[in-house]
């Protein structure tokens, strides 16, 4: 029943988003819904990292964090159009990542968490320091986003572009994991050692999702800065990071959809929990164990097991 | 294929659960808004701040209210981080539907919640020290502690007149500690001092010895001046104390609590630094207009918390008097109007100093408003 | 010039003994289940809070103190009996995002139990500081290097000279074989985890005096421990210590000859080099590859 992914899912994710703001009274609704849907892109991404891959990383926030920087000062300080602010900060990043992908990928486990985190922390502490360049902890204003002359402006036009970029990047990581690339990844998931023997050049694998993982970081980023008009380090730091894997995994590892699920659940979550006051901390850190404990697969994938089930003892 | 119709019903259920009791209500009550680092690093400022502001609604409804309406407070906890102050923010003005906005722990926060009081319209009254806040003036936004920058030509002002013109910087890198690094690098040469080492440590690290030493060891350091808040400037003080350094130690307004003396112990004894006059209520002189206002509320806030008065309480409270004045003198809620009377504060007195604001100054205090207050046997003494 | 270099060397050693105590915690439970406990920092918290808030009710500091240890244990065993156990034969990611979970969740227990300010100890031996070749120590640092000591002594007489210690490291090496011969490989775990809530807390304690604590202060200790844990090589009780001393060694030398601001950098760039050439840290077995 799985067999068209690419475009049942798809289709259901289009309509969906499309759909989801019949129910937005006012612009706050829209503005959660577009952090859910630039969190949900991230996701996506990393989950081809961490879910495809296999590889861990605490580190993706300090590419989130550079890909806005990036923008911020790209047009703030140098005048560049948006757009030209964010591929570039893109190349840069996902050169960075190509950079330090090749040693430290090499790594295996909690060592390859550990040097992760190692260059997210880097990445935060250069972000705070260098204040004349980055405004430091206070953090630095952004300009607006337009591309041609026109300006994405109000909470319902960013609601739109997040839309669409979620939709092309589900799709690109359907893709990619359709293709050769993608069963060399599974293959490297499943026995490191035994892709190696068989000739699968697994480094150069590991890295190219890296970089591409990195890439849909600083794009969000990128993205997010513009829509929120300030930035500060904080946006690195390294429980950004933990919360974005914490989204991959909660949703679902090796499942694209269910990144989506379990960025815009952990978005939307404290939202929620803001009228728990002092408890909201309990309740979170009870819901995300809970989860891995009865769903030890992530929501969507043991959702489906259970539906799968179901339907075969009717 | 079916299954995954049914996961995205599921979905749509949950984005749907995402109606919350808001909507704008009728304008009987008069809607305060708040988001406050309750938790995180700043939450102990952000939690008297909540403390505080809970118990004067309460008080101002006791009173009757502001024109006769009942006040309604709907606080938010952003955990310190700048990006969900923006979204409480926005939740507080378009879902909540709040009149005014008195909130803000953090610069940061303050910042981030900006943009979106700036395009909303709506009054905003920021609890937080940095000087960004209000300078360049926007027109929404009023805040209500001195600034970062006043703190520092407080101390250094102090240093002057005792004849020391080379110190040893030693500030936190966190928003705090970095933004008063950076305004006293900017105002030091306007007073003579000059910065001959200049060192930072994280809040939470369990050792400075080494950053005192180098401050210690630079060539003709006459005192050393520590920006921070929070356990960080307590272990400064016990390494300084340590270290044996004879050095005058200045701290900044970020250590005027209690808490600070606790933790450090014996080692405060001497350290000097700027302070609201709250802090050392007893000690005003009977003439000092702020004498009343100061003592009633620390008074009133020790009997009800327990604990002592920090002046992060205060500036909640000021926020808070600030705003329920201004909206008794518009005759209401329109946001205009609330803006245009903000502006118009003349001669309040608060727990800060003396509040006069203009449609160039959305903080209105004089340096004045800071006292010089000396640590002596675990207590403040007032020293000018 | 070597007084300030020895005090750097002081200063490095204070926060290195207290890194490497976070970071014994983590080796621990992960020799016995491969799992890394995130929310090791929170066993220290939670030893020092309790400490602090007992005395200051007036509880003489040894009672509090193993009050505190008690109770830290009761919650460790908790967490694996409710959270770990459960979930035992899910991914390691799952388990890390559950301990995690539970961090988090011991914070806010702590933040509602007892309050966000923070909470001071007195120095269990006076405030004097001790002098050498003019550099200065506070007596408390020895007391941090002293309990690190002995915790590793204690840990290596319990791994190599009793019958359930010898058990435990079977059960690391080969939990299957180690089933088939009879160790009850489940109470293993829950050993494990009482004794790195134990050590966590007796670290809580030997440390608050110099860091005070408050219901976050876990966050910074478990980030320091696992990168010392890391660093040292993971399962290391030895590499634990040497590579805890090593990042705070490196960070006050750092913040002496080179740029304070860039200290934590600068040991994290120290620690990338050294996964760089050493994969498996400092003293990590070399990882072999079932296929």
């Amino acid at each position: 029943m799985w067999k068209s992914p690419r475009t049942g899912g798809l289709a259901v994710l289009v309509a969906l988003v499309t759909l989801a703001p019949l129910g937005f009274p006012n612009a706050y609704f829209y503005d959660v819904a577009v952090n859910a849907l630039f969190n949900a892109t991230l996701c996506v991404g990393l989950n081809l990292l961490v879910g495809y891959g296999g590889q861990i990383s605490l580190g993706h926030a300090g590419f989130f964090a550079l890909g806005a920087y990036g923008s911020a000062l790209l047009t703030g300080r140098y005048g560049l159009p948006p757009l030209a602010a964010l591929l570039l900060s893109a190349g840069v990043v996902g050169a960075l990542a190509f950079v330090v992908g090749r040693p430290i990928l090499k790594l295996k486990g909690h060592y390859l968490a550990m040097a992760t985190l190692g260059i997210g922390i880097i990445i935060h502490i250069v972000l705070k320091t260098e204040s004349a360049v980055t405004g430091g902890p206070d953090g630095l204003g952004v300009d607006a986003f337009s591309v041609a002359g026109l300006t994405v402006s109000g909470d319902q036009a960013w609601y739109w572009l997040a839309a669409v970029l979620v939709v092309i990047a589900v799709w690109l990581s359907l893709n990619l994991v359709d293709s050769p690339v993608g069963r060399a990844l599974r293959a490297v998931h499943g026995s490191e050692v035994g892709a190696e023997v068989v000739g699968v050049d697994t480094t150069g694998y590991k890295v190219l999702v890296f970089v591409v993982s990195a890439v849909f970081a600083s794009v969000v980023g990128s993205l997010f800065a513009h829509k929120n008009g300030f930035i500060t380090p904080d946006i690195g730091s390294f429980f950004r990071s933990i919360e974005v894997v914490t989204m991959v995994v909660l949703g679902g590892m090796a499942s694209t959809f269910g990144a989506v699920v379990g960025a815009v659940l952990l978005t939307l979550l404290p939202q929620f929990l803001a009228s728990f006051e002092d408890y909201e901390a309990m309740v979170l850190g009870g819901i995300m164990m809970g989860t891995m404990i009865f769903m030890p697969k992530g929501l969507l994938p043991s959702l489906r097991l259970l539906l799968a089930k179901r339907r075969r003892t009717p | 294929m079916k299954g995954l119709v049914w996961m995205g019903a599921a979905g749509v259920a949950v984005l749907g659960c995402v109606v919350f009791s808001g909507g704008v209500q009728a304008a009987e009550t008069v809607k305060i808004g708040s988001f406050l680092s309750v938790t995180g690093p700043a939450s102990f400022l952000g939690e008297p701040e909540k403390k505080t502001l809970e118990r004067y609604v309460e008080r101002l409804n006791t009173d009757g209210g502001i024109g006769g309406r009942k006040v309604e407070l709907v606080v938010y906890d952003d955990g310190g981080a700048p990006d969900k102050a923006a979204t409480f923010a926005k939740r507080l003005i378009q879902n909540d539907g709040v009149d005014i906005l008195v909130g803000g722990t953090t610069t940061g926060t303050s910042m981030a919640a900006i943009k979106v009081v700036e395009l909303a319209g709506v009054p905003f009254i920021s609890l937080a020290g940095g000087i960004d806040i209000v300078e360049p003036v926007k027109k929404w936004v009023f805040k209500t502690p001195h600034t970062d920058r006043m703190a520092a030509e407080k101390v250094f002002a102090d240093m002057k007149t005792r004849g020391i013109s080379k110190i040893a910087l030693v500030s936190e890198d966190s928003g705090f500690g970095k933004s008063g690094h950076d305004q006293s690098l900017k105002v030091a040469a306007n007073h003579g001092i000059e910065i001959v080492a200049d060192e930072v440590y994280s809040p939470k690290d369990p050792d400075v010895t080494a950053q005192l030493t180098k401050a210690r060891n630079a060539p003709g350091v006459q005192a050393v001046f520590n920006f921070g808040f929070g356990q960080g400037p307590a272990i400064v003080t016990k390494n300084y104390k340590q270290l044996g350094i004879a050095l005058p130690l200045y701290q900044s307004h970020g250590v005027a609590s209690k808490e600070f003396i606790r933790l450090a112990g014996a080692a405060a004894d001497g350290v000097r630094l700027p302070a609201a006059g709250l802090v050392v209520a007893g000690q005003l002189p009977a003439t000092d207009p702020q004498k009343p206002v100061v003592t009633a509320f620390k008074a009133d806030y020790e009997a009800a918390f327990k604990t002592e008065v920090s002046t992060f309480a205060g500036h909640a409270y000021d926020g808070l008097q600030l705003a329920a004045a201004a909206i008794s003198r518009a005759g209401g809620t329109d946001k205009a109007r609330v803006r245009d009377e903000l502006e118009k504060t003349s001669g309040y007195v608060g727990t800060g100093g003396m509040v006069t604001m203009s449609a160039t100054d959305h903080m209105g205090l004089s340096p004045a408003a800071f006292h010089m207050v000396e640590i002596r046997n675990g207590d403040w003494v007032l020293s000018d | 010039m070597f007084a300030e270099f020895l005090q750097y060397l002081f200063s490095g050693l204070t926060s290195g003994a207290i890194y490497a105590l976070a970071g014994l915690g983590f080796a621990i439970i992960y020799n016995s289940s491969h799992v890394i406990n995130f929310a090791q920092g929170e066993f220290i918290m939670i030893g020092g809070m309790a400490t602090a808030t007992m005395v200051a009710a007036g509880l003489p500091l040894p009672l509090a103190a193993v009050l505190a240890v008690v109770a830290t244990m009761a919650v460790g065993v908790a967490l694996e009996k409710f959270a770990v156990e459960p979930a035992r034969g899910a991914d390691v990611t799952a388990i890390v995002i559950i301990t995690i979970g539970a961090s988090i969740f011991l914070r806010g227990a702590a933040q509602v139990l007892w309050d966000k300010e923070f909470h001071a100890l007195p120095a269990f031996s006076g405030d004097t500081p001790l002098r050498l070749a003019g550099a200065t120590l506070m007596p408390q640092s020895l007391w941090v290097v002293g309990a690190a000591v002995v915790v590793i002594a204690l840990l290596w007489w319990f791994f190599n000279r009793t019958l359930f210690g010898k058990a435990m490291l079977a059960t690391s090496h080969n939990r299957l074989a180690a089933q088939l011969m009879g160790i009850p490989v489940r109470s293993v775990l829950v050993v494990a985890f009482a004794l790195s809530a134990m050590l966590g807390a007796v670290g809580g304690i030997v440390v608050t005096p110099i860091t005070f604590t408050n219901y976050e202060a876990g966050i910074m200790l478990g980030l320091k421990g696992f990168s010392a844990a890391v660093l040292g090589g993971l399962g290391s009780g030895a590499g634990a210590i040497v590579g805890g001393l090593l990042v705070g060694v490196a960070e006050a030398l750092a913040s002496g000859y080179l740029s304070s601001a860039y200290k934590d950098a600068i040991a994290f760039v120290i620690i990338l080099f050294v996964l760089f050439f050493m994969p498996s840290g400092l003293f990590g077995k070399k990882g072999t590859d079932r296929v």
